[in-house]
């Protein structure tokens, strides 16, 4: 029996190599960038030449524009995350309920900017800005990078409820109303925890990257508008200090363990693949 | 009926909100103004010969695709193998590499990118074209994996033994019982790949040689710089062009699917 499932079980071997090569040694690569820094001034990148510092973390918490980078970061994050669950879950709702013959076609002109390039869909965001004059004001940086954050998840918002949503049983909701419970009781006591998974999803799947990406704040802030993301990409391609950024980058990886631990505890197991999830 | 009527106009704005930015794009597509927001009187395809006419655009263009069948069929190979792999091995096995599949997944994609740009200049080939093919693989196979995991669940574990028993060898197993059945889970997890591989920016930006350019790169550049709205018209064009493929490509693969299921 094992001497027959061997064949398929080698296949694991070269599978494993790749990611020893290239998932966790770059990641402990990280985690020794962090902790070291260059001996002489020019950069070397040689292991042996390395020593030991905490001085990489002590200046990041030392600067006061660092830390304020953090805070917009998670306050864009979870603005644009409760935005798009607010505009999304009447939307995925009303899609799932409706017994319209155009439902199909609605949902794929839903989904359909999913696929159209991001880095453009921004841009196309930054035009239209740009034409009703948004983007003249300093004061509205955060405005348009919100608008442009809101814009780009959406659709990533609104797919996973749906998918939630159409699997829900009709027979649930006509027995809390026999019950008597009216419609926004049902709406909130009944739907809502039930399509939790989907919310779980969603978050996810919106939180993390707008926590981190930074071509929308970049591309819509006008300069004014620094995420941690974009704190590492200075220090990587402006200030060429890897370990400052490496740094940077192993406290971004604990904030992403400790939010994947929280959020686990909401969500199944089964419900993997959120960022593909549906599209094909 | 007047429910009927909110629901629909709320469906509606939504849309609108999808789809302003993108038809803004298409309408001043055809317009020569240099910038969004400035009619200019003048209407023709000057935007869309520049476009046929500018070198680097077609350059962009066709490292874009290039590299993204290359990494989404590597990362294809890749992620078939390794979820066979996963499947079939020892329970703490599984555990241990289906978790660190997942960590590209989780991980925000700058600490990717970056993670791979200090492997690749630590083995010493730097930034090159491999890096960039590394940085696309890794994004991209661990949604191979996840997609066709479920169809190797769905396998009747029968299938393989039966196989055996009727004198194949492991290896012919594999390709002509295994392999056909997950087939429609590898494809989805190509298409998957293709598209991530298409949008991607941050590892493309960290990975890739100095003077190559992808289309997201390409946009980025032209746009990211405050002040103006776009430094290159022509992208407009290019916007309205890959728009339409997109539509028409999704309708195609609508229809197939539907004559499918009418069958």
């Amino acid at each position: 029996m094992s001497a027959l499932k061997f064949s398929r079980k080698q296949l694991g071997i070269p599978y494993a190599i790749f990611l020893a090569l290239f998932v966790v040694l770059p990641l402990l690569l990280i985690i020794l960038y962090a902790f070291t820094v260059e001996n002489s001034a020019v950069i070397t990148n040689d292991v042996s030449k390395f020593s030991f510092s905490l001085e990489n973390f002590k200046n990041f918490f030392t600067q006061s524009s660092n830390i304020r980078a953090i805070y917009i970061s998670f306050g864009l994050a979870i603005v644009t995350t409760a935005i798009c669950l607010v505009i999304a879950y009447p939307v995925a709702y009303i899609l799932a309920r409706s017994e319209m013959r155009q439902k199909n076609i609605l949902l794929l002109l839903i989904i359909l900017p999913m696929w159209i390039n991001f880095v453009l869909r921004t841009a196309a965001m930054k035009e239209l800005l740009f034409k009703i004059g948004f983007y003249d004001s300093n004061r509205l940086s955060f405005l348009n990078t919100l608008i442009g954050m809101v814009y780009d998840y959406l659709p990533f918002t609104i797919l996973p409820l749906y998918s939630v949503l159409i699997k829900l049983d009709k027979n649930v909701l006509e027995a809390s109303a026999d019950l008597g419970a009216n419609d926004l009781q049902t709406f909130f006591k009944v739907v809502v925890p039930l399509s939790n998974p989907g919310i779980v999803s969603a978050v996810t799947m919106v939180l993390l990257p707008t926590t981190t990406s930074y071509v929308i704040s970049d591309t819509l802030g006008n300069g004014n508008v620094t995420i941690i993301g974009k704190l590492i990409e200075n220090q990587f391609s402006t200030m060429f200090d890897w370990h400052a950024g490496s740094a940077i980058a192993m406290i971004l990886l604990i904030i992403i363990f400790i939010t994947m631990i929280f959020t686990n505890k909401f969500s199944d197991v089964e419900s993997e693949n959120v960022r593909g999830g549906g599209l094909w | 009926m007047v429910k009927k009527f909110f629901k629909g106009g709320y469906i509606f704005l939504a849309l609108a909100f999808l789809y302003a930015p993108i038809f803004l794009l298409i309408v001043y597509s055809f317009n020569l103004s240099p910038d969004i927001g400035v009619w200019s009187e003048e209407w023709g395809l000057n935007l869309y010969r520049d476009l046929f006419t500018n070198q680097d655009i077609i350059q962009t263009v066709v490292n874009t695709l290039v590299l993204a069948l290359l990494a989404s069929t590597l990362s294809t190979v890749l992620g078939t193998i390794g979820a066979i792999g996963i499947f079939y091995s020892k329970q703490r096995t599984n555990k241990v590499l289906m978790g660190i599949t997942n960590i590209p997944v989780i991980n925000a994609e700058i600490v990717t990118a970056v993670s791979i740009a200090l492997v690749c200049t630590m083995m010493a080939f730097g930034r090159t074209y491999a890096s960039l093919l590394i940085g696309h693989i890794v994004l991209c196979f661990p949604f191979v994996v996840l997609s066709v995991i479920p169809k190797l669940k769905q396998l009747d574990s029968n299938l393989y033994e039966a196989a055996l028993d009727l004198g194949a060898t492991p290896t012919k197993a594999l390709y002509s019982v295994i392999l056909p059945e997950i087939l429609p889970g590898i494809f989805s997890g190509f298409m998957l790949a293709v598209t991530l591989s298409l949008d991607d920016y941050i590892v493309t930006t960290f990975t890739k040689p100095a003077t190559f350019e992808t289309i997201s790169t390409y946009v980025y550049n032209a746009y990211a710089k405050g002040g103006k709205s776009s430094s290159a018209p022509a992208l407009r064009a290019l916007s309205t062009i890959i728009f339409l493929v997109i539509v028409a490509v999704v309708l195609i693969k609508n229809f197939t699917s539907k004559k499918k299921e009418n069958n």
